[in-house]
């Protein structure tokens, strides 16, 4: 048994090349509790061929489909309609801000993607090396050789929403700073000098918005504490070293 | 001499991977997407890096394909994979009484398989069905759907390759004389229309694959199959787990991040462009999946998504060859300048790309080997750190 369809007006950011952005209203009819991105997904399927939006698992694994809806930021795949607007409303799907917009809702990842590699941001990690939720009861001598993904996706949900983002846009923002926790100054001592500056670990004044937004248990305003420790604890260290 | 130039239209698994191979043989490449960078099918793909277990009994051929492809990637593309491994479990005595053809095939495909006792199935994965008879571990893995196709696209970049995405391919150019000279292209950015040349069309369109073909009033059996997939939110395993029997729906739970995915089922449509996610198929996954995972009937769902698997030929749904195919429209319809690549799977992307390159070169009169199973590629992230083309 399917629930009753909802009639809602999807509100979408425009924008071409050379044009100014504004919106334009899409009504459709919809199942509240299909995704958000499937209703973007039939603007384009069947209203607007040219529409352009980024997406490609559908199910939270990739990152693509990061947008703003109804001013928050949302992995699109995996926001039922239900939780964000209600019969006969309005729909308000924005691109990702702190990004240069591509065209309409697609943004461009060039800068970040840059910075993720320039602190060596694993995508795969070693079970041995990764914190997992609910590991199985035991782990053999051999587990070293199961691998997972780690969890950040890459989406920048937590980039568009941080305050400090919106103030420059040379500060490395929360997934590289997260990324940067996650190899470890212990790992990785040259990133010390990357990330203790004014646009590295102190620019953040600590909002938290990265980890409210962030859909893949990453929890940037975590790491980025932990990472000051970790520069903290490094300075002082070589305060001592000294002779 | 200047380089030949090839267009490819599509930039899923299939695209990419024909960029890359075709780049690395001196083609001048461009990739033409109407979307990003896996728009299509791919993008949605289950994940399961195929051993050819799942296909070792009844068809061979592409069984083989897998073994050899999974190992190559897992070579040169690490970073996207997770080689945990996957079992295959029995439930009841229909799946023991598959055991005896499952390891023979295995065997004949070298696919190379470990028989183990139930307690320790239970042991390395806890969460799965306590009522296991017996299981097999074989080189299963699952893959970054996206990241895989972006490691393909972006080492390609590195090579010259250029992609022009957001750019619709409208319809053929053909001479007049019966052979396809480039592309009309809509730039949905800017909604500028331009026209470009090449000397060689590569449509790797997948499910799309007979629109293009159809601008210049020819077809290619191609069979659009879509599948449904539900992904929960806990990694109850580690590994791949496949129901021991013949390939149904709902029989693989694979982990990817901290979920699990159940996939899939199989079905008709008649438009490509959205396929609906029918909720009896998702409550299908469930059932299926908590058969294998009994967990998976409590979990929290955190995506219902499907996507269209392009099969060639005749037959009806599973029965279908999963092998890939590449037509020259020179031998098949006497269009010189085209060739479709479509059918097979994300595991066999490298060689469904050689052999469409192979194609390419043999028609063009090149002389260049394939070189791509020993090259590794670069960072998948290398793809966004360089500018894509746009029309000046
Ligand atoms: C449900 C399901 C589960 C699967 N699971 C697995 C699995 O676990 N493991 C595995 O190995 N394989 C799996 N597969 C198979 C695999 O996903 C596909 O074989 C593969 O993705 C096909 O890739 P492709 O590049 O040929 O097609 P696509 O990814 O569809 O690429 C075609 C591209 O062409 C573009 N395009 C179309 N028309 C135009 C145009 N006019 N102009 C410009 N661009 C255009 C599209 O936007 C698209 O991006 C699965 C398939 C399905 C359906
Ligand atoms: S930290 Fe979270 S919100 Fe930020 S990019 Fe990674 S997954 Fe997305």
């Amino acid at each position: 048994m399917s629930p009753a369809k909802w009639n809602i007006i999807l509100k979408i950011h425009r924008q071409k090349q050379g044009e100014a952005p504004h919106f334009e209203e899409f009504p459709m009819q919809v199942d509240p509790d299909e995704y958000v991105l499937d209703a973007v997904e039939r603007v384009w399927a069947f209203m607007d061929r040219s529409l352009c939006f980024r997406h490609a698992c559908h199910h939270s694994t990739c990152g693509a489909c990061g947008m703003r809806v109804n001013d928050v930021e949302k992995l699109t795949c995996i926001t039922p309609i239900r939780e964000v607007t209600r019969d006969g409303a309005t729909l308000k799907v924005e691109p990702l801000r702190n990004f240069p917009v591509v065209s309409d809702l697609a943004v461009d990842m060039g800068t970040f993607y840059s910075r993720m590699e320039t602190v060596g941001a694993r995508a795969v990690l070693p079970v041995s090396e990764a914190e997992i939720e609910n590991p199985p009861t035991t782990w053999d001598a051999d587990e070293s050789q199961y691998i997972r993904l780690a969890d950040c996706i890459e989406c920048g949900l937590c980039i568009s929403a941080c305050p400090a983002a919106a103030t420059s846009t040379e500060y490395l923002g929360p997934a590289v700073l997260a990324g940067a926790q996650d190899q470890g100054l212990k790992r990785n001592l040259k990133l010390l000098e990357l990330v203790d500056s004014e646009d590295g670990l102190w620019r953040c004044h600590s909002a938290f918005e990265c980890t409210a937004v962030c859909p893949s248990f990453v929890d940037p305003a975590r790491r980025i504490m932990d990472l000051r420790m970790q520069v903290i604890e490094e300075r002082f260290k070589r305060l001592f070293r000294k002779p | 001499m200047s380089k030949p130039h090839a267009i490819i239209i599509g930039a899923g698994f299939t695209g990419t991977a024909t960029a890359h191979d075709l780049a690395l043989r001196g083609f001048d490449v461009t990739v033409i997407e109407r979307g990003d960078i896996c728009h299509g099918t791919s993008g949605r793909t289950h994940g399961l890096l195929h051993s050819g277990g799942r296909y070792a009994v009844k068809d061979q051929e592409s069984a083989i394909e897998c073994i050899t492809e999974n190992t190559i990637l897992r070579r040169i593309v690490p970073q996207v994979i997770e080689p945990n491994g996957g079992l295959f479990i029995a439930l009841d005595e229909s799946d023991l009484a598959y055991a005896e053809q499952f390891i023979e095939s295995c065997e004949e495909c070298h696919i190379p398989l470990e028989e183990i006792k139930p307690q320790e199935a239970l042991r390395r994965e806890p969460h799965i069905n306590p009522r296991v008879l017996t299981a097999f571990m074989i080189p299963d893995g699952t893959f970054d759907p996206l990241r895989l196709a972006l490691a393909f696209a972006g080492t390609a970049k590195r090579n010259g390759a250029k992609f022009r995405t957001y750019t619709e391919v409208k319809k053929l150019i053909t001479d007049g004389k019966g052979n396809i000279t480039g592309v009309n292209l809509l730039d949905l950015k800017s909604g500028k229309s331009a026209e470009l040349y090449a000397d060689i069309v590569v449509n790797a369109t997948g499910a799309w694959a007979g629109e293009i073909v159809e601008t210049v009033g020819v077809n290619v059996p191609v069979k659009p199959t879509p599948g449904v997939m539900v992904a929960f939110e806990q990694r109850f395993v580690q590994r791949t787990v496949n129901r021991l029997n013949k390939p149904g729906d709902g029989d693989i739970v694979l982990p990817q991040r901290r979920m699990v995915v159940v996939g899939t089922t199989s079905f008709e449509v008649d438009s490509l462009d959205y396929v609906p996610v029918l909720e009896d198929h998702v409550k299908l996954m469930i059932e299926r999946g908590a058969q294998l995972i009994p967990a998976i009937a409590g979990a929290k769902i955190r995506g219902k998504y499907m996507a269209t698997r392009p099969l060639i030929g005749g037959g009806e749904g599973r029965s279908v060859a999963r092998t890939f195919k590449c037509y020259d429209h020179k031998e098949m319809h006497n269009l010189d300048g085209l060739v479709t690549i479509t059918g097979g799977k994300a595991t066999t992307l490298r060689a469904m790309a050689e052999k469409t390159a192979d194609v390419v070169c043999t028609k063009l009169g090149i002389n260049a080997p394939c070189v791509t199973a020993e090259t590794p590629l670069l960072s998948y992230r290398q793809y966004y750190l360089q500018p894509n083309e746009d029309f000046s």
